[in-house]
């Protein structure tokens, strides 16, 4: 757990970057420190590894005052990653990955085993070890500064604005990866970001900021979209947060019509019941038209309706984790649960809360509807 | 010298090889041991100038009115403290203006560590001084090795001068020809010395590939 107490960042021209910050940041989950550029994220950030100490109020990491634990020590116990990925030009991946080790003072073989088991890790080619950094591309260099960070196996993880630098289809997939991580390790991570789509998609808390250090609002992703505490939370919150709050629900009570048929069409099959198209009732040969799936288990309410939106039916076709087809979910039945998602009470579990949006679907597809 | 004077004696070359070649040597050394102390002082006070700021300009501004000194007008300055046609007399100049060329390189050096990767790495837990040694130090050797080059060289080159005070290496030869109308000794001088040069150049580019295999390719990206 990172408390903030009373933080207060103040330069010597008067400018206040962090004013009066109280917050906490739950162990083994993702908090995201998100607003538009001088609302003081990185300010924030960076005081928890003393690279900027507060003017006023302090910081415990797990009850102690970061003030109180000497600089080199409190850093190697924190991994942090940057945008432009920081790393060492002159060294060769296994040896980036392997930095904090070798400042702990792990002999060379330990932390190389270690490096190249992180590598793996993250996704990286091992043959990439020997490589140096301007070797790789953008993503790649992202996911070393992701396995330089846990190297030394830090509980806490400090991601300054980490996939700000790439393209949107790479910045994707290492959130995918990120996710995927967390799910397996359960850091305490804080990630900064000005990108409000990657808070809702990444944290499991998020705090929003604004211009001068004021937190506006924390809060967990669904509550934030449904109940933004003012108009700059809302507006930084931008459109669609209807639909988008649907991602935060999960698709798995949904009633399923196990048939393959629906007034008018019915689902194409391939030889392993995998779902291939719509087709006309009654034109066996006729041609196969758009379609989309989503896994009930995993998916969410965005998904299911993404994947209704993009058929001539108007209806979602259910599979299971192996692609094939496991039923058909009406408009009527999307209906109810639409209907149910606006009037209950937010869930507050977060099983689904990173669920997938549909299958190879458009994520835009939604605001269509709108 | 008439028509049928040939523009090499090799058979002049061949009665001197002994003074060639300790001339040659003490061309060498007279060129070498400035770049060598150049470096050793450059180093700390690039490193001064790169931590206090303020330093870089006065240094800088000092180390250019060196450099813009005559060099013949050092050499005679310093005749009655060093002596004439001592070594020391052609080595102390030489130093500095080995030191007006690696002080600049040392601080630009320092100066192209990317700011990212000196932020990553006090992120990391670097204390100031491995930072300056395992980070900074290895970041700028490209640029403190380019700004070798250009010292060694032209501290190959400026020897010669030296002649004029009665030590200059392969520059004596130069003198000599000229005041004999005889040309072997002066294409002999120009060919060793622009040899020296090549050769020096050369083993710094090769001392560059090898301590830097990741600047290399960087420039071609």
């Amino acid at each position: 757990m990172i408390t903030f107490e009373g933080v207060t960042k103040r330069y010597g021209d008067g400018t206040v970057a962090v004013d009066n910050l109280s917050l906490q940041v739950p162990t083994g989950a993702v908090t995201v420190f998100v607003g538009p550029s001088g609302c003081g994220k990185t300010t924030s950030l960076r005081m928890i590894n003393r690279m900027i100490d507060p003017s006023e109020g302090r910081i415990l990491l797990d009850d102690r005052d970061v003030r109180a634990i000497d600089p080199p020590t409190l850093r190697r116990g924190i991994g942090y990653v940057i945008q432009q990925s920081g790393l060492f030009p002159h060294r060769k991946i296994v040896d980036n990955v392997a930095t904090v080790p070798y400042l702990l003072g792990w002999d060379k073989k330990k932390a190389r085993a270690r490096a190249m088991e992180l590598l793996e890790r993250v996704g990286l080619d091992p043959a990439l070890a020997g490589r140096y950094p301007f070797q790789l591309s953008g993503g790649q260099q992202q996911r070393v500064g992701v396995a330089r960070a846990l190297a030394a196996d830090p509980p806490v993880l400090l991601m300054d604005e980490p996939f700000s630098a790439v393209d949107p289809v790479v910045r994707a997939s290492l959130q995918e990866e990120l996710l995927r991580l967390q799910a397996e390790l359960q850091k305490t991570i804080v990630f900064v970001t000005h990108d409000i789509d990657e808070a809702i998609k990444l944290g499991d808390t998020v705090a929003v900021l604004r211009v001068g250090g004021h937190l506006a609002q924390i809060a967990d992703p669904a509550t934030l979209l449904a109940e933004p505490a003012d108009d700059f939370v809302a507006g930084f919150l931008g459109k669609d947060r209807g639909i988008r709050r649907l991602s935060f629900i999960p698709a798995s009570k949904l009633r399923l019509s196990t048939g393959r048929e629906v007034p008018g069409w019915s689902v194409a099959l391939d030889e392993d019941d995998r779902p291939i198209g719509w087709r006309a009732s009654g034109d066996g040969d006729g041609p196969l038209r758009p379609f989309g799936v989503f896994d009930p288990a995993q998916d969410s309410l965005r998904a299911a309706l993404d994947a209704a939106l993009l058929a001539p039916s108007g209806c979602a076709i259910a599979v299971d984790p192996g692609g094939r087809f496991a039923g058909v979910v009406t408009r009527e039945t999307l209906d109810e649960a639409l209907g149910r998602a606006s009037g209950e009470a937010l869930d507050p579990a977060r099983s689904a809360a990173h669920a997938r949006p549909a299958a190879g679907g458009d994520p835009d597809a939604g605001q269509a509807a709108g | 010298m008439n028509d049928t004077e040939p523009l090499v004696r090799w058979d002049w070359i061949g009665r001197h090889i002994p003074d060639i070649t300790e001339r040659l040597l003490d061309h060498v050394i007279m060129a070498l041991v400035p770049v060598l102390l150049g470096l050793l002082i450059a180093l700390p006070l690039g490193l001064a100038s790169a931590r206090w700021r303020g330093l870089y300009q006065p240094t800088v501004g000092v180390m250019n009115i060196v450099y813009s000194l005559p060099s013949l007008a050092v050499f005679i300055v310093l005749i009655p403290v060093t002596g004439l046609a001592e070594r020391t007399t052609v080595i102390i100049p030489l130093t500095f203006y080995t030191l007006a060329v690696l002080v600049p390189a040392v601080v630009d050096g320092l100066e192209s560590v990317p700011d990212h990767v000196r932020q990553s790495a006090v992120a990391m837990g670097f204390g100031p001084t491995r930072r300056l040694l395992r980070v900074d130090m290895p970041i700028a050797v490209p640029v403190v090795l380019a700004g070798l080059r250009v010292a060694t060289v032209s501290s190959i080159s400026l020897v010669s001068v030296g002649a004029l005070i009665g030590r200059g290496g392969l520059g004596y030869y130069f003198i000599d020809g000229w005041q004999r109308q005889f040309y072997t000794p002066i294409i002999v001088g120009i060919v060793l010395v622009m040899v020296l040069a090549v050769l020096a150049d050369g083993v710094l580019i090769l001392a560059q590939r090898l301590l830097t295999p990741w600047a290399r390719a960087r420039r071609t990206s």
